[in-house]
């Protein structure tokens, strides 16, 4: 597997950084959605953040079963293991799943295992991506090209946290909860509204146009290019900070407190905006608190707020896709008038 | 961008362009031997040039420039996914009754050079799995029961026979090749063998990770590039990269002032947005500059260096760019977005193939009807065993897998029918401008309808003489409300000019399997005939003529009558086109998109 550029050597887009780190700190969020320009290292800043993610603890199962986890977040096999005796688990990786292009059904959902079926005449089910990335990420790049039937099985697959699988005389169920990580360019094709609204987060990037954040990145790619492991190697230490830190504010998220000062602002905001449904002020909410405990902050206040209304919100406004001044500039304005900024 | 497209045979015979003259075609083959320098570091070459001795001296050339044992792929426009990334090979698996994969393209090519043919044309789902393999390195497949990551490095040359400024490589593929060249002004005559080997090349390579940019260089790249109004930050990594390359190609390991001009030329140049200002025009902003004025003030007096630097790689850079880039960014009419048009002719031929995969159903693979061999291997799969002991029973021996009729599968396609809209706009002066700007309200209203439904639309206007596409059917609703607002108004009323053009838009949307919906917005009084005569007797005739057509033809249509007080004229068009007919006054918004929507 080639060696990823390491996440605190990239460049610039903070604001795609912070949100990758919010959905890291808080899964519950429900992925990032990165849109935006050519080259502006979107795929890099996730393979990036995948590789420092702190591990996890696990049973050895298909799955990568929570052992804590409640009944209904295992799978069969480990349901009923653990009736008799308490599951064996160990740390591993935080799965980070691609799903590529190109990808066919079986492979995404899951089927009949062909191997097994052929040599031995034996029915057995064989997961698909959505096990594997079950606890961990699902990353599509250009998710806007995905074919459409791959996308209606993943839409309902993130909605409900598992996966029916009912093919080939197989009947089968399994815990399927993911980051849902998206990239693409909206150049090359538009997103189906209904995906879009899967997304917790949605950032959109931009080539930076100064001219010494643009040396910066060409140099780093460079030296990075030379000579990757070495270049891995020195950039240890800062995306070992960044790991150590999603760590703790993963400790520190529950103990974090939402005032109820902050709850009506952030209501506010969203009646301001027009936003449909809850979702979007649970997720402004939920933001607001990792971020929060990103910082070390105890308490979630309006500068929370401020930082990551425009990834919350931007995504669940009523498109009017007549409006040429775009949603950010809308959020933004809104921002401005609650918060007086 | 690739450099503008050129007319061929009237342009100036040779031009000499870079500082020192050299020749264009000098610098397309220090394209080719850059690229197979540094493959990774560059990504390759989009070379524009319709097929013919120039292009095929170019590639034997690159060919040939590659050290002995170099993979080299060619992709048809249609390659399949399982070749391009690799699948379950069919006899392999048959033969050994286990699931057998097969490498793909791209994996083949590992190490090498993939040439794209017809690159201009190929598909934005085939050039997404390209550029994917081409940004990680490698192929991460998951088909058919197979998941693997094979390694995946290589450089494309990507063959872009587009002609005009329409046709071109996708940008997202543009965006990753180092290098663009035209070849087109190119005579065959110019095309001469080229002073570099292979053995160079396998040198320079060595001599390659011992190269290494100065800040000052990084800085001059980076500001050439700004100055020409190069969006991505790609072209100056690339422009880096290429500067290295030229250097260890000349056998030294400092890169000199000369290989920053060559990365000027060959990189940056193709890409220009814009030229750089003499001088700042007093009326016009700087751009953007979020340096401190301190900073900048520092680096007059400390860095001397990359300023002068700087003027040199856009000297370099300036001078590669063509004489009719200057013209054409004037006109506004380079770096607009492409309608893609992908040859999509032959699969409309066949409607059993069309539509998007939706389960597999039991049959025989018969003419037009795809076997999907996964699944038939999958329902061969469980009697494996009982059928292996009848063969046996019968004396016979067997360890492939056995497959019966039964067990076939093919793929059903479900077909999901798009739905197209035309507006026909009438922009005559006869529809007096208030009621233009009115039809266009209209208009948008129904293009943010058709934008939830994600149906497609398309925009015919007709003024003056004649009708003009003002948008080919696109999903681009941006594109749409842009078009729509640059459309003036007055002139003639060529009613049938437009009913006709916008009938053909229809007709062919019908022929790729689509559902087309025609939305005539006119006053109805035509004064223009199909031959753009005037005469308000032959006009109308001729509009009531071309209503007929649609009917015959059987159109779904809509007739929006946009006259101050509904007429018998737009009535009487309706009538003649089996089109619903809607007077403006009472079509307020809602209506209007009720009636599409009834029409569809």
């Amino acid at each position: 597997m080639p060696i990823p550029f390491p996440f605190s050597a990239v460049v610039a887009q903070e604001e795609m950084k912070r949100s990758l780190l919010i959905a890291a700190i808080d899964p519950s969020i429900g992925g990032v959605l990165v849109f935006g320009d050519r080259g502006t290292g979107k795929s890099t800043a996730i393979r990036g953040l995948a590789a420092l993610l702190p591990k996890m603890r696990a049973v050895d199962c298909v799955y990568n079963c929570d052992p804590e986890a409640g009944d209904d977040a295992l799978c069969a096999e480990c349901r009923t293991k653990r009736a008799k005796a308490p599951l064996k688990s160990r740390m591993v990786p935080v799965p980070v799943v691609d799903l590529p292009l190109g990808a066919t059904e079986d492979r995404v959902i899951g089927a009949l295992d062909l191997e097994r079926a052929l040599t031995k005449g034996e029915k057995a089910f064989e997961p698909g991506l959505l096990a594997r990335a079950h606890r961990g990420f699902l990353y599509i790049d250009e998710v806007n090209l995905l074919e459409d039937h791959l996308v209606d099985s993943l839409l309902d697959v993130a909605a409900s946290g598992e996966n029916l699988v009912e093919r080939e005389g197989l009947s089968i169920r399994h815990p399927a909860r993911f980051v849902l990580v998206g990239s693409g360019n909206p150049e090359e094709g538009e997103l189906r509204p209904q995906l879009q609204d899967r997304f917790g987060l949605s950032v959109e990037v931009k080539t930076p146009q100064d001219l010494p954040t643009r040396m910066k990145v060409v140099r780093l790619r460079d030296e990075f290019e030379r000579d990757p492991p070495a270049f891995v190697q020195k950039w240890k230490r800062q995306d070992g900070k960044v790991r150590s830190q999603i760590q703790k504010a993963r400790d520190f998220l529950p103990t974090v407190e939402v005032p109820d000062a902050t709850l009506e602002q952030a209501g506010r905001l969203c009646i301001k905006l027009g936003t449909d449904g809850l979702r979007g002020e649970l997720t402004l909410i939920r933001a607001a608190r990792a971020f929060a405990a990103l910082k070390g902050d105890d308490m979630v206040l309006d500068a929370h707020l401020v930082q990551v209304a425009a990834s919350a919100l931007r995504h669940r406004l009523r498109r009017d896709p007549l409006d040429e001044s775009g949603s950010t500039s809308r959020v933004q304005r809104a921002v401005g008038e609650l918060f007086g900024e | 961008m690739s450099s503008p497209a050129a007319m061929p045979a009237e342009s100036e015979p040779e031009r000499p362009h870079g500082e020192a003259g050299v020749s264009r075609w000098e610098d397309a083959v220090l394209a080719a031997a850059l690229m197979s320098v540094d493959p990774v570091g560059t990504g390759g070459v989009a070379l524009r040039s319709l097929a013919g001795p120039v292009r095929d001296q170019w590639l034997t050339i690159m060919r040939d420039l590659q050290p002995p044992g170099t993979p080299m792929r060619r992709i048809p426009l249609h390659v399949s996914d399982g070749r391009l990334l690799g699948g379950l090979d069919l006899a392999a698996t048959l033969s050994a009754g286990r699931p057998v994969a097969e490498r793909g393209l791209l994996v083949e090519a590992n190490g090498g050079i993939v040439e794209l043919a017809m690159a201009e044309r190929i598909g934005a789902g085939t050039a997404a799995r390209l550029t994917m393999a081409f940004d990680s390195g490698e192929v991460v497949l998951e088909r058919d029961g197979l998941a693997m990551r094979s390694p995946a490095r290589f450089a494309v040359v990507a063959l872009d026979e587009g002609v005009g400024d329409d046709e071109g490589l996708l940008n997202a593929l543009l965006d990753r090749l180092a290098f663009h060249q035209d070849l087109t002004l190119i005579r065959v005559h110019e095309a001469v063998a080229c002073d570099y080997d292979a053995d160079e090349i396998l040198a320079a390579r060595a001599l390659l990770p011992a190269i290494d940019v100065s800040d000052a260089q990084i800085e001059a790249l980076c500001s050439t590039a700004l100055a020409l109004g190069i969006p991505s930050l790609r072209a100056s990594i690339f422009a880096a990269r290429a500067a290295c390359a030229a250097a260890a190609l000349d056998g030294r390991t400092e890169v000199t002032d000369e290989d920053l001009a060559v990365a000027g030329r060959l990189v940056l140049a193709p890409r220009a947005t814009m030229l750089p200002p003499m001088e700042q025009p007093p009326d016009e902003p700087p751009p953007p500059e979020p340096e401190e004025p301190d900073q900048e003030q520092d680096k007059g007096e400390d860095q001397q260096e990359p300023k002068e630097l700087e003027d040199q790689v856009l000297e370099a850079a300036k001078a590669a760019i063509p004489a009719d880039l200057l013209a054409q960014l004037q006109l506004g009419k380079l770096r607009r977005s492409r309608a893609r048009a992908t040859g999509k002719a032959g699969a409309v031929q066949n409607a059993p193939l069309r539509g998007r995969p939706a389960g597999v159903l039991r049959g025989e693979p018969r003419a037009g009807l795809r076997l999907n061999v996964v699944e038939t291997l999958r329902a061969a799969a469980p009697w494996q065993r009982l059928r292996r002991e009848e063969v046996a029973r019968f004396g016979g021996e067997s360890n492939r897998i056995e497959i019966r009729q039964d067990d076939f599968r093919i793929t059903r396609f479900k077909h999901r029918s798009e739905t197209t809209t035309i507006f026909v706009v009438d922009a005559s002066g006869s529809s007096a401008l208030h009621r233009l700007a009115e039809a266009k309200g209209a208009v948008e209203l129904l293009l943010a309808d058709c934008y939830v439904r994600r149906d497609r639309v398309a925009l015919v206007a007709f003024r003056g003489q004649f009708a003009e596409v003002l948008l080919p059917p696109t999903r681009s609703l941006v594109r749409a409300k842009r078009s729509l607002a640059s459309l003036p108004g007055g002139g003639g009323t060529p009613l049938a000019s437009g009913i006709d053009l916008g009938m053909m838009l229809a007709d062919s949307v019908k022929r790729r399997g689509g559902t087309p919906i025609l939305i005539i917005m006119t006053d109805g009084r035509a004064n223009v005939a199909r031959d753009g005569t005037g005469g308000r007797a032959r006009a109308n005739e001729d509009a009531l003529s071309a209503a007929r057509l649609v009917r015959s033809v059987e159109i779904t249509s809509l007739v929006i009558d946009t006259s101050p007080r509904p007429q018998q004229q737009g009535r009487d068009l309706a009538v003649e086109m089996g089109a619903r007919y809607l007077p403006l006054p009472h079509a307020d918004a809602t209506s209007l998109s009720h009636a599409v929507r009834a029409a569809g």
